[in-house]
């Protein structure tokens, strides 16, 4: 026989002067299965929460239901008050009569009547509550970085720092990321390759760091705290344990001149190869496509250079098996195609180049050993015209959003040039100059008052080669008129994108993403590094635009997240879950469509020999987020939801 | 009718989006007619086509099913699959002689307490306009006694 206990608070005045509690109490006290109902005027208060601790063991209360502010604001408190009273804290129900009664009508006695139905609603309802447990899921203390860049390194030392197992994946075969292929960086002007270089190392040799490059992942299973990760290990030809990294092959080599991917399409490398001279670790692969022996069956010449026979080409992929209990997508972006920016001339001007080749260019490691020389001819330009907003904040491009980091490396850019060309001039068109940032606009004001930046406020219209000059034509829309320059060359600031594959990745790991492709944080202000599954965290530019400070700052907080997650050797979680009926589901997975984590499996019954009877669907309580969607779609009614049962549910119908 | 029809109304509203409207509507002091009742699910994903006929047969005269709007849905995709359900649902009700009208959808974020006021004005009216329901309270009535659980 149930025994509920009902305490109506008056909240002051606030539901005391719209709601007649007396009489609420009175009439409730009538109510079947209501052993006690009282009022009083602060409930939450500590007195409050002793006299409801004290009614629930001198009556041995079966449940309890306050009748006060919404659940959100006190739920958790007097689920606790009833726990430290010894009755299940579950058996504890809100009836939420101020912010949606007291609050928001006039009529006293409408909203006493009122208060009344939703009382008996919640009496209804918490007499069919269950004893339910909090859920506790093991935690894999291991994570899994995926992405070798500034982000993803970061957030791997980080974590292997704080004493926890890291794999760290990374698809090309060095690590380094975008940040690896930059000259200097704004707004320090310190060579990138010198901060970075030995960070990639740190990672490499970091004893609890595990790291697997030219790799990928192919599938990812499971939850929070107990993740199934699949990882492919693309041959590379060369066996790594063996090879010393004495590049022999590479100067051997008889392919000669492709292009090289690193230095966007500035430089060549050979078809055995490591992307650039820092590689990490440095041991070339086979570029399958380009190498003669994979065409036609001849050549070898590599593997006849190689002292230590290091070189298989039998090799094949491998996939490796991982446990993990979480993730840090660190994915990164790419540069926008601007095949679409016919008017730029890109692609038929060869020096018409994007942000990302002027790095190369400017480098000392690079194709041009850190000269400013044209693509076209190697003569040194004496006027480069730099375009801003290339791609981004133009919707006819698909590109609504700013870039972020073009304005800034823009002027890095015009800076480096005139360091390395003293009689040389830049042009930047630019919508606007966002420089925000620490030292950013300093920075900015550098390169125009210092470096003799010329800045136009405008947009080009078309770039066009006349003797041997490539004319600039745009608006100066301070002035009011057009203008046109003859520029040596032209540099592209191009958007900032989702990876190629990235929406098919977020799939494979089971995150959001936008309309762009960019990772779906869980809350744009307030869960900014954690993704929309439990478990899996995101850093750097994979989730929006982002400069080098802002990625690694992500990444270490994703990583500190993934260290509060293995602060614990189990999770504890809300029991609010669905549980099948075996005996009746009729296997037609209808819940398996519905559920938006995968949480729902297929289970196979077995008879004492080992032989399946049948299949049901069986709800994984790590992965379930206690929706009820698959509830609703169940035909046989063979599924439920702790906490917001069928009848649960139906009794608080009934009660109105 | 001499005296002004008080419709009931019963809003299933899903926990992280409209009950938190209505929350807010509290917070702000907004007025709005009495005659709702809410119950309140984890995502209108759970809201069940039967919980809906069972408040119409129990005596409700309208019935309110509110959300988080479409893409905002914290579960990813349980309103739209609500969304799915209702429209089948409506063409049920209007097969079964059930003004469809009586059953109403909307979306209402938590930061939409003033919609959610203006909101359940606007349906208490509009249901005020349509009558109370009870082409089945009187086979009910006097075929068996009320229904209970």
């Amino acid at each position: 026989m149930a025994k509920i206990g009902v305490f109506i608070c008056h909240c002051g005045e606030n539901i005391a002067s719209k709601v007649d509690c007396t009489k609420l109490a009175a009439a409730i006290g009538e109510h079947p299965g209501v052993a006690v109902s009282v009022e009083y005027k602060y409930f939450c208060s500590e007195p409050g929460q002793e006299s409801v601790k004290k009614a629930i063991r001198d009556n041995n209360l079966t449940g309890v239901i306050i009748a006060a502010c919404s659940p959100r604001m006190h739920e958790a408190t007097f689920r606790k008050v009833c726990a430290e009273a010894g009755l299940n804290p579950y058996l504890c129900e809100i009836a939420n009569i101020r912010e949606q009664c007291s609050w928001v009508h006039t009529d006293k006695e409408m909203a006493t009547e009122k208060a009344m139905d939703i009382t008996r609603s919640m009496i209804e309802k918490v007499k069919r509550n269950n004893k339910l447990q909090p859920i506790e899921v093991p935690v894999t203390r291991r994570a899994l970085v995926i992405g070798g860049g500034i982000a993803g390194i970061q957030a791997a030392l980080d974590i292997a720092n704080a004493g926890q197992e890291v794999v760290l994946v990374e698809r090309e075969p060095s690590l380094g990321g975008h940040m690896s292929q930059l000259s200097e960086t704004f707004p320090t002007l310190d060579c990138s390759q010198c901060i970075m270089t030995p960070r990639m190392v740190e990672a490499a040799q970091h004893p609890k760091i595990r790291l697997l490059t030219y790799a990928e992942v192919e599938h990812v299973d499971g939850f929070i705290g107990n993740f199934k990760v699949k990882i492919r290990m693309k041959s590379r030809y060369v066996d790594i344990n063996t090879c010393t990294g004495c590049g022999d092959c590479m100067t051997k080599c008889p392919v000669k001149k492709i292009s090289s991917e690193f230095d966007c399409g500035l430089g060549k490398r050979t078809a055995i190869y490591t992307p650039f001279a820092q590689s990490v670790p440095n041991i070339p692969v086979i570029d399958k496509a380009s190498c003669i022996y994979f065409k036609n069956g001849k050549c070898k010449t590599c593997m006849k250079s190689c002292q230590i026979n290091a070189i298989n080409f039998d090799l094949q992929d491998e996939f490796i098996d991982l446990d993990v209990g979480a993730i840090v997508v660190a994915t990164g972006f790419q540069v926008q195609n601007t095949a679409g920016y016919g008017e730029y001339g890109y692609g038929k001007y060869p020096d018409v180049i994007t942000g990302l080749q002027f790095e190369r260019l400017a480098t000392a490691s690079g194709p041009t050993s850190g000269k400013i020389l044209r693509p076209s001819d190697g003569k040194e330009p004496e006027t480069v015209v730099f375009i801003q907003c290339a791609g981004s904040r133009d919707p006819s491009k698909g590109v609504h959003y700013c870039s972020k980091i073009c304005c800034m490396y823009t002027a890095k850019h015009a800076m480096l040039y005139a360091h390395k060309v003293h009689h040389g001039k830049t042009h930047i068109f630019y919508m606007d100059i966002r420089a925000g940032g620490k030292g950013y606009d300093e920075f900015t004001r550098r390169a125009i008052e210092e470096d003799d930046a010329s800045y136009v406020r405008g947009r080009v219209s078309k770039v066009w080669l006349e003797n041997g000059k490539l004319m600039v034509r745009g608006v100066d829309t301070l002035l009011g008129r057009p203008v046109t320059i003859a520029a040596d060359m032209v540099v592209l600031a191009t958007a900032m994108v989702p990876q190629p594959n990235a929406k098919e990745f977020a799939k494979t790991i089971g995150i959001a993403y936008d309309e762009y492709g960019y990772y779906n944080e869980a809350h744009l202000k307030l869960r900014p590094v954690e993704s929309s599954t439990a478990g899996v965290f995101l850093a750097g530019a994979c989730q929006s635009p982002k400069d080098i400070p802002d990625s690694v700052a992500q990444a270490s907080a994703s990583a500190s997240k993934v260290l509060a997650l293995f602060s614990k050797e189990k999770l504890e979680r809300e029991p609010v879950v669905a549980t099948t009926n075996e005996a009746t589901c009729a296997g037609c997975w209808g819940c398996v469509l519905a559920c938006p984590y995968n949480a729902i499996e297929q289970k196979d019954i077995l008879d004492r020999s080992g032989r399946i009877i049948k299949r049901v669907a069986s709800v994984n309580p790590g992965l379930c987020q206690g929706c009820g969607t698959c509830v609703t779609f169940c035909r046989s009614n063979s599924i439920d939801l702790a906490g917001f049962t069928d009848k649960q549910i139906f009794a608080e119908v009934m009660a109105l | 009718m001499s005296e002004l029809f008080e419709p009931k109304i019963i809003a299933f509203v899903c926990t992280y989006c409209t009950y938190a409207g209505a929350d807010l509507a509290g917070t702000s002091r907004l007025k709005y007619a009495p005659n709702v009742r809410i119950i309140r699910l984890p995502c209108t994903g759970r809201i069940s086509p039967m919980f809906i006929l069972k408040a119409l047969q129990k005596g409700a005269d309208g019935v309110l099913v509110s959300g988080c709007h479409p893409g905002d849905c914290h579960f990813t995709h349980g309103n739209y699959h609500a969304r799915r359900r209702w429209m089948v649902f409506r063409s049920l009700l209007d097969f079964m002689g059930i003004q469809p009208e009586r059953v109403i959808f909307s979306w209402i974020s938590a930061a939409e307490g003033g919609k959610f006021a203006d909101l359940i004005n606007t349906v208490t009216e509009d249901i005020r306009k349509l009558g109370p329901f009870d082409q089945y309270k009187e086979l009910i009535r006097e075929t068996e006694a009320p229904a209970t659980l």
